[in-house]
Formats: structure tokens, C-alpha cells, sequence
């Protein structure tokens, strides 16, 4: 497995030519903590999903990747740019970040909440002009949250709240855009339709994204490529087929794991082959 | 109602609440022991006759103090609105936290000190203000985080413990000209000079004018500092510059009116239920409305047991306390 990750690590260092995110050799250490290093690419359009027990450091890489973490080396790469070296606005307009757990003690409405996503781009007017709006009414439209617009986002339910943080998140028009977790708390319903609008929005607004999720059938369905960590170490990166392999699996999440194919799509499908409860 | 955002609908907007603060203080300038129509209020600021009775009741007695209650008004408002986006909390307000208590205290110490530094009371009262938010801010963070509940408790239990220092150091002062504990406790504006009134004036419009530059960095904030930074502000310097102009307003106004209470607490509420959270509408909507409330606040403590007068912290005390005691119960509920 070492082989593995050395290899695909080294591969990843020469950029594809229409690769757009380029994380190379970067690595962190915090007290308790290490990420040995890591190194992956992303081309427009693609939808990469983070996987891996908790206190892997999937966070941490996301962290990296955003451009908020400075890593202890190496560097990451949007378009050329290096992340780490931009100003806070300049990457805002270039990588939205959507987190789940935005506490909320003030009463917005829905757009007014998405239309925070347009701060990067307001430069030193004080009001949103025209376009601004266009695109928040864009990002409405594309979450199904229009006929919500008007209400208050705290009256809203978990899965419509979920839909408003991606909505901001769309409308800062990333070419980078990052996921923490976004199908935490959904049922199964809102969990495809919240990864399926990611991946189709990628492909149609030709902007990576990039997902920390637990789900590995979702991730298995809907994601081009696939990148397991288990305690700061990158094991495998690829399609969801290389990465979802039965012994790999069994011995990460520490419990007996099978994988086989779903009957409808072909792709992998992980269960857990624990046996019944005693 | 949520107003839109939009250049022409904050100067309507202005402009409304502008003309309800000039009628407020028109009949404000009329009412009091001396009852006066407003043609008379008319002449007297024109000043047709500057011998009149008219003439010096309105110019010399009232005006100063309307005058006075719209600029702390103003101050108190947009400090809590400041404060409540700062520490995420809408039950922030300069009096409940304590930190009007802070600039009481450095007001006091300038003047009980006497000489050159009695003359700074004002940017002693900001220091306190400073200090005493710092120190608020700090007990109130766990974890990296602001509880709410606990910086409530940390703020009342700060305001409560620096009165009694207050009550300390007035009781040793007794004897020299320093105002006495109701004003410095509760609250009082029946007492100006033209001199404060021309500091006071040009301070607070340049603190809410440069803070009225961070309400887009404000709105942004309400999501969280973590929010924040992914939509590109400068977290530590919006929030370390917007502290400071919202201790330096409630440092000025205290200074020359004592610790008014539940005003920021109870006019950035009304604000939020008119227009909305968005601080670029309600920022000059709590500035204006703050005005308004506290120059009504001010001709009711006058006149509701006329002659004696109460201090207006009372009649500010009795309309805010109540929603505030409101909000908690929602906030916990």
C-alpha cells in the first residue's frame, strides 16, 4: 500500500495540462496530529471526495486546500495561483468553503443569506449592483430555494438550510468549491440531490469540487475520483473502483467491510458485513 | 419588513427617520413647564426676538439638551448594534455588559484626579469602555468560542462589580464637584455645556460614519468569524477597529451623560424588525432611531412627575428592560 501512495503521489506532481487545483507535497503538524504528505490534483468539472476515518485529517486537508492552513510545506495551486500567497479577498473570489454548523443568531432572510456570498466580489462599492443580484438570484434558482427566498433562514429545515449554505457558496462563483460534510444530518432523498447538484454543477459551470463526506456509497456513485486518509496519511487516490477494495476498507474503518457493485449504476458499493447483532 | 439594500433605499430611508427626529425634537423643544406652540419654538430658533422668554427656554435650556440626547442616542444605539454583531449575541448592549460602567469609572478617575486630566474625562471614559469590553470579550470566549450565556453573565457581574467601585470612589469624592451616583449609575442629560456639545457632535458622526464603512465586513460577521474569513474580511482587524469605534462612542457618551441603559439593546431590535439585519440599512436606522427614542426617553423623564425631574436612565430602564428579559426567553426558548 506504501508503494501505492508513493507512486500516485509522484504521478500527481506532474500536472495534467488542464488540471485546474494543484495540491503539491503538502504536510501539517499540529501537537497530537500529522499530515505526512500529500499531493492530488483536480480538473474542471470534477468532483473529488475526501474519505477516511474520523481524525484522519480530512478537515485538515480541506483547511489546506481552501487556502485557510498554511501548510508546513509544499503549496497549493488554483490556476496558476498560489492560494497561500493571495489575499483574503482575491481567494474568497476564487474558492467558496460551505460548512454546516454556520451558528446562527440572527434572523436573515434566505437571500439575504445567500447574498453574503457576494461579498469578495463587492470591491469598494457598498451595495451590490446588478450582476451581484443576478448571480443570487442564479444560486437561488439552481438550490430550488426561489419560493423560499423571502422566508427567515432559521424557519427553514435542516435539508432547505443545507441547500441556502450552497446556494452562498455558488453564489461567490468559485472555481474551487469545498465541502465540508455537506450531506451531514440529510436523509437519504436530500443526500442525492445535494451531491447530484454539486457534480452537475461542476460539470455545467466548469468549477472543481471537492468533498469531505462520510458516505461512502454516495461518494461512490457521484464522485470522478475518490482520496482515502487514514490517521494524515493519503493511502490511495483514484476512481471510486480503484479506491473501494473489501481488505483496504475493513482494515481503515477497523470492521469487516464487502464490497460488490450496485446492480443499477455498476458502480462500487460497500456493506457492512458485520454479523447481526447478539 | 426587510428594506433592500440599495444607495436609493438608505437615503429614503433616511430621510423618513430624519423627519420623524425633527418633529420629535420640534415638540420636544415645545414641551415643559413652560408650555410653547411651535410657531413659537419657530421664532425663537430663528431667533426673531432673542430677548424673549421663548427665545431663551428654547436656545439656551432645551435645544442644548435635545441636541445632547439625539448625539448619545445615536452613540448608544450604534455601539450595541456594533456589539450584538461582534459578539453574536442580541442581547449585547453597552449598559448590560458593563462596559458603560468601565467608562463611568475612567470618566470619574480623570476628574476625581483634577487638573489637565479632569479635561480628558471623555478619552478616559473610552478607556474604560476599552478595558472593560477586552476584559468581557476574554471571560466570555471558551473554547475559541463566545458562549453566549456565559458572556452575559460575565458582563452583568462586571457591571455590578464596577458600580460598587463607582458607589467606592464617589462616596471618598463626596466633598468635591463631581457628579453624583445617579448620574454616573442611571443616567442624566440635564446637564451640558456648549463646549462638550461641540466635541461631542463632530466625534460621534466620524465614529459611525467610519463605522458605517464596515457594515458590509459586519454582515459577513453575523455568519461567524470562521464564515468571515472564508468570504474574504480581514477578521482581526474589522473586528479590532469596529471594538474600538463602538468603546469610543459609548466612552463619549457616557462621559457627558453617565451609563444610559437597554438603549442599545432596545433600538437595534426595533431596527432589526423594521428593516432587517442587513447593517447597511440598519446601522443609520439604529443612528437616527436612537436619536428619536432617546430625545423622547429625555422629555419624559422631564415631565412625567414635573417639576422634579428623573434621571432618563430611569424611563430607558423601564422600556428596555422588559425586552430584554423578552429576548432572553426567546433566545432560550
Amino acid at each position: 500500500m506504501q508503494t501505492t501512495a508513493q507512486s500516485s503521489a509522484i504521478d500527481s506532481l506532474r500536472p495534467t495540462p488542464d488540471s485546474l487545483l494543484q495540491v503539491e507535497s503538502v504536510s501539517y503538524r499540529y501537537s497530537q496530529f500529522e499530515l505526512a504528505t500529500t499531493s492530488f490534483e483536480a480538473r474542471p468539472g470534477e468532483l473529488l471526495a475526501i474519505i477516511g476515518p474520523n481524525g484522519s485529517g480530512k478537515s485538515t486537508l480541506l483547511d489546506i486546500a481552501s487556502g485557510h492552513l498554511k501548510p508546513l510545506t509544499g503549496a497549493v495551486r488554483l490556476g496558476g495561483e498560489d492560494l497561500h500567497r493571495l489575499s483574503p479577498r482575491r481567494r474568497a473570489q476564487l474558492v467558496g468553503l460551505a460548512r454546516q454548523d454556520t451558528p446562527l443568531l440572527f434572523s436573515f432572510q434566505v437571500r439575504e443569506f445567500v447574498r453574503q456570498g457576494r461579498h469578495p466580489h463587492l470591491g469598494r462599492g457598498l451595495f451590490e449592483t446588478e450582476t451581484d443580484e443576478q448571480w443570487v438570484e442564479w444560486a437561488l434558482e439552481k438550490t430550488s430555494l426561489v419560493k423560499l427566498a423571502g422566508r427567515r433562514i432559521t424557519e427553514i429545515s435542516g435539508g432547505e438550510f443545507q441547500r441556502a449554505v450552497l446556494a452562498r457558496t455558488l453564489a461567490q462563483r468559485p472555481r474551487l468549491l469545498l465541502l465540508d460534510e455537506p450531506t451531514a444530518n440529510l436523509d437519504i432523498g436530500y443526500q442525492i440531490e445535494m451531491l447530484g447538484l454539486v457534480r452537475n454543477l461542476a460539470a455545467s459551470e466548469n468549477f472543481a469540487a471537492f468533498i469531505v463526506t462520510h458516505e461512502l456509497n454516495l461518494a461512490a456513485e457521484l464522485a470522478h475520483s475518490l482520496l482515502l486518509l487514514e490517521s494524515g496519511r493519503c493511502l490511495c487516490q483514484g476512481t471510486p473502483e480503484d479506491v473501494l477494495k473489501s481488505d483496504l476498507l475493513s482494515r481503515v474503518f477497523r470492521t469487516p467491510v464487502a464490497v460488490d457493485h450496485n446492480p443499477a449504476s455498476g458502480r462500487p458499493r460497500v456493506t457492512w458485513a458485520m454479523g447481526p447483532a447478539s | 419588513m426587510i428594506v433592500k439594500p440599495m444607495r436609493r433605499n438608505v437615503l429614503a430611508l433616511m430621510a423618513v427617520l430624519g423627519a420623524c427626529l425633527v418633529m420629535v425634537s420640534a415638540s420636544a423643544l415645545a414641551i415643559g413647564a413652560v408650555h410653547l406652540r411651535l410657531s413659537e419654538v419657530w421664532s425663537a430658533l430663528i431667533g426673531v426676538d432673542p430677548h424673549s422668554e421663548a427665545n431663551i427656554i428654547v436656545r439656551q435650556i432645551r435645544l442644548p439638551r435635545v441636541i445632547l440626547a439625539a448625539l448619545v442616542g445615536a452613540a448608544l444605539a450604534v455601539s450595541g448594534t456594533v456589539l450584538q454583531s461582534l459578539l453574536r449575541n442580541p442581547l449585547a448592549d453597552p449598559y448590560v455588559l458593563g462596559i458603560s460602567s468601565g467608562a463611568a469609572l475612567g470618566a470619574i478617575i480623570a476628574l476625581y484626579a483634577g487638573g489637565r486630566l479632569a479635561a480628558a474625562s471623555p478619552l478616559m471614559a473610552f478607556g474604560g469602555a476599552l478595558v472593560t469590553i477586552a476584559w468581557v470579550y476574554l471571560l466570555g470566549r471558551r473554547g475559541g468560542r463566545l458562549a453566549s450565556y456565559t458572556l452575559l453573565l460575565a458582563g452583568v457581574i462586571t457591571a455590578s462589580f464596577l458600580s460598587a467601585i463607582i458607589l467606592f470612589v464617589l462616596t471618598l469624592l463626596s466633598t468635591r464637584d463631581v457628579r453624583g451616583i445617579a448620574f454616573w449609575l442611571m443616567g442624566d442629560l440635564s446637564v451640558v455645556t456648549d463646549v462638550q456639545l461641540r466635541i461631542l457632535g463632530p466625534a460621534v458622526a466620524v465614529a459611525i460614519g467610519a463605522i458605517y464603512f464596515f457594515a458590509k465586513d459586519l454582515n459577513v460577521l453575523l455568519l461567524g468569524e470562521q464564515e468571515a474569513a472564508h468570504l474574504g474580511v480581514n477578521v482581526a482587524r474589522v473586528e479590532a477597529l469596529t471594538f474600538l469605534l463602538a468603546s469610543f462612542l459609548t466612552g463619549m457618551a457616557v462621559s457627558v451623560s453617565g451609563a444610559i441603559g437597554y438603549l442599545g439593546l432596545l433600538v437595534p431590535h426595533l431596527g432589526r424588525m423594521i428593516v432587517g439585519s442587513d447593517h447597511r440599512t440598519l446601522l443609520p436606522t439604529a443612528a437616527l432611531g436612537g436619536a428619536i427614542v432617546l430625545v423622547i426617553s429625555d422629555t419624559l423623564a422631564r415631565t412625567i412627575i414635573a417639576p422634579a425631574e428623573l434621571p432618563v436612565g430611569a424611563v430607558t430602564a423601564v422600556a428596555g428592560a422588559p425586552v430584554f428579559i423578552y429576548l432572553l426567553r426567546r433566545a432560550a426558548g
